[in-house]
């Protein structure tokens, strides 16, 4: 595997990004000179291959808070322009505007024609501020009910792809009603009749990450996170300080395998070693399988049992007892 | 048309206590000290500048129900705390401890009520119980009493006091937002009436489920209705919000509101839409 070289490198991941570097500093002076290094240079590479094992089988929750914001993680326009032939972004919500922090369209997956909805960051800070940071207002919530709503109508599939740190607080946000917009995206993917896949790719911050997330099949990469709120915003509450986010993150529970074990999440999706950022080209070819494993299976159940199921699904979400 | 001309009902005392023990209270509005007697005749609005005071679930029984007629369903429910959720203290025990101050089991109050005559099936939440927060049981008794709605073909109504979903329940209060919703949506489809009540405040998750999904929303004056809390927005934008910013007369100028109505009028005018919608026209 071929791995780019990494820029941004968090604590954790430190000691096998900096024995790669070396690594591939002896493959470049082994080349150059032609002094034979290729045992040390294998044993290395073994040692490495450990290391990163070590250290990703024993990540904490809040790690992976920092994995799923990592600056070169694969955002949702990487995923849909490496699993899709055909891609056309369609814009707006023909209300107000076309949010730039969601992205939709029509795609092709293999052979599926499908359509596609993901909120989307900016790599750098022109595009960030472009794109809101990925934090969506209500017209952007409108335009994937919109475009959604054009699946429904010619019976394509929905792929929504979760990846924000929370829909907009802003003042045009609530003037223009991020609650209702929000509201009326869960009540109408409740009922679509047509399958609805959703996929963490990486924050899954609150309804922000819901409006786009009821569906037959909810997955998640395991280094995304999801929860009702962001570990900072329950820090800043409950500890009143955000900087006891890695104790909100852990007690919210918020990772992908937590999330399977409250039966939230259905599969979770491995990503490559290190994380997808080490391999966008591979995490999408995982993530398109995925997709369309479970796309295979959806389009084999009659409609009204689908929508059955699928109410179903989120009817038995919680945890109770009754005195 | 005779339906429109029903009277008014005549005011009922409150019999149970919401406020802090005393004989007087301040208004927090207007700092006028009223006699406690005197405020709970008038259902706990300012005499002098109609504040709406925060009142609890049992108040808003004898404000909207007809006198006796509400029966309370599912109100064994209890939190399983599914995360065994811990920060300063165990959730666990933060919930024991509530129940046991507020004589409260959760968050909302369900059951069947009738409303001038008319069944109905009603949820009221209450703030009293860790800020009306929406957990997996609010969650659940809500669903449980869209359910019912629909068996029984009787409108629905849901009064919101909350500050949106309960952050020790995690991902599982995230996802009551999807469960209510689909719910509700499932109610519309039949055409079962579902009318949302917004008091004061109705935000976060219970703004962007259930309270925003009614076929008619009504608002109690002056109530703080939005998604993000007003501290959370001003430390985004870094400046000062408007004034009025998210009370109800700001949401319905903004068209999310259908109609404010004074808490003195509230049951009259709830009781008119449920019979509107009942009402069936026949050729004369
Ligand atoms: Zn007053």
């Amino acid at each position: 595997m071929a791995l780019k070289k990494q820029k941004f490198v968090y604590d954790f991941e430190k000691p096998v990004v900096e024995l790669e570097n070396k690594i591939s500093e002896m493959k470049e002076y082994a080349l150059s000179t032609g002094v034979e290094l290729t045992d040390d240079i294998k044993r290395l590479e073994r040692k490495a291959k450990q290391l990163r094992k070590e250290i990703y089988s024993n990540l904490t929750r809040w790690d992976r808070v920092k994995l799923a914001r990592h600056p070169e993680r694969p955002y949702s326009l990487d995923y849909i322009e490496r699993m899709c032939s055909y891609f056309e972004e369609l814009h707006g919500d023909r209300k107000f505007a076309d949010d730039k922090a969601i992205v939709a369209g029509l795609a092709q997956i293999d052979d599926y024609s499908v359509v596609i909805v993901g909120q989307q960051k900016g790599r750098d800070t022109k595009a960030k501020l472009h794109r809101n940071f990925g934090m969506p207002n209500p017209e952007g919530y409108r335009k994937a009910l919109r475009i959604m709503q054009l699946a429904e109508k010619f019976n394509k599939p929905i792929i929504t792809l979760i990846d924000t740190p929370g829909a907009y607080p802003g003042i045009g946000a609530e003037e223009r009603g991020q609650a209702e917009a929000i509201a009326r995206n869960l009540f109408e993917m409740s009922h679509f009749t047509v399958p609805i896949i959703n996929v963490v790719i990486g924050e899954g911050a609150s309804g922000g990450a819901l409006g786009i997330g009821v569906g037959d099949r909810i997955l998640m990469m395991d280094n995304g996170w999801y929860s009702v709120i962001s570990p900072e915003g329950c820090a800043a509450i409950l500890w009143r300080d955000s900087g006891h986010a890695p104790d909100a993150a852990e007690a919210m529970k918020v990772a992908a395998n937590d999330l399977k074990n409250l039966n939230i999440v259905d599969e979770i999706i491995q990503e490559p070693e290190g994380g997808a950022h080490q391999d966008a080209d591979k995490a999408a070819e995982i993530v398109k399988k995925t997709i369309i494993k479970h796309l295979n299976e959806l389009l084999k159940i009659p409609v009204e049992q689908r929508i059955e199921k699928r109410i179903e699904k989120f009817s038995k979400m919680g945890a109770w007892k009754e005195k | 048309m005779d339906w429109f001309k029903r009277k008014k009902n005549s005011l009922q005392p409150a019999q149970k206590k919401d406020m802090p023990d005393g004989l007087w209270i301040k208004c927090d509005s207007c700092a006028e000290i009223i006699y406690r007697k005197e405020l709970e005749k008038k259902y706990y609005v300012c005499p002098k500048c109609d504040h709406h005071f925060r009142i609890g679930y049992e108040t808003y029984i004898d404000i909207l129900c007809d006198e006796g007629s509400f029966k309370e369903f599912n109100k064994n429910l209890l939190s399983d705390d599914p995360l065994e959720f811990k920060d300063s203290k165990r959730y666990s025990e933060k919930y024991k401890a509530t129940v046991k101050k507020t004589g409260l089991n959760e968050a909302v109050i369900t059951g069947s009520a009738t409303v001038d005559k008319q069944p109905v099936i009603m949820a009221i939440m209450d703030f009293r119980f860790l800020g009306g927060s929406m957990g997996s049981v609010v969650g659940e008794k809500i669903s449980r009493a869209a359910d019912k709605a629909l068996e029984l073909k009787q409108p629905l109504i849901i009064l919101s006091s909350s500050g949106g979903a309960r952050m020790h329940e995690g991902i599982l209060s995230l996802m009551q937002l999807a469960k209510t919703s689909a719910k509700l949506a499932r109610l519309a489809r039949h055409n079962v009436p579902y009318i949302s009540i917004l008091t004061n405040p109705t935000t976060g998750g219970t703004t962007a489920s259930y309270a925003m999904l009614g076929d008619v929303h009504i608002a109690e004056p002056g109530a703080l209705i939005g998604f993000a809390g007003p501290r959370v927005i001003k430390q985004t934008i870094g400046q000062d919000l408007p004034p009025g910013f998210q009370r109800s007369e700001f949401v319905l100028d903004h068209g999310f509101i259908d109609f404010i109505a004074h808490r003195h009028e509230l049951k009259r005018r709830l009781s008119h839409v449920i019979q509107f919608f009942l009402h069936q026209n026949e050729a004369s």
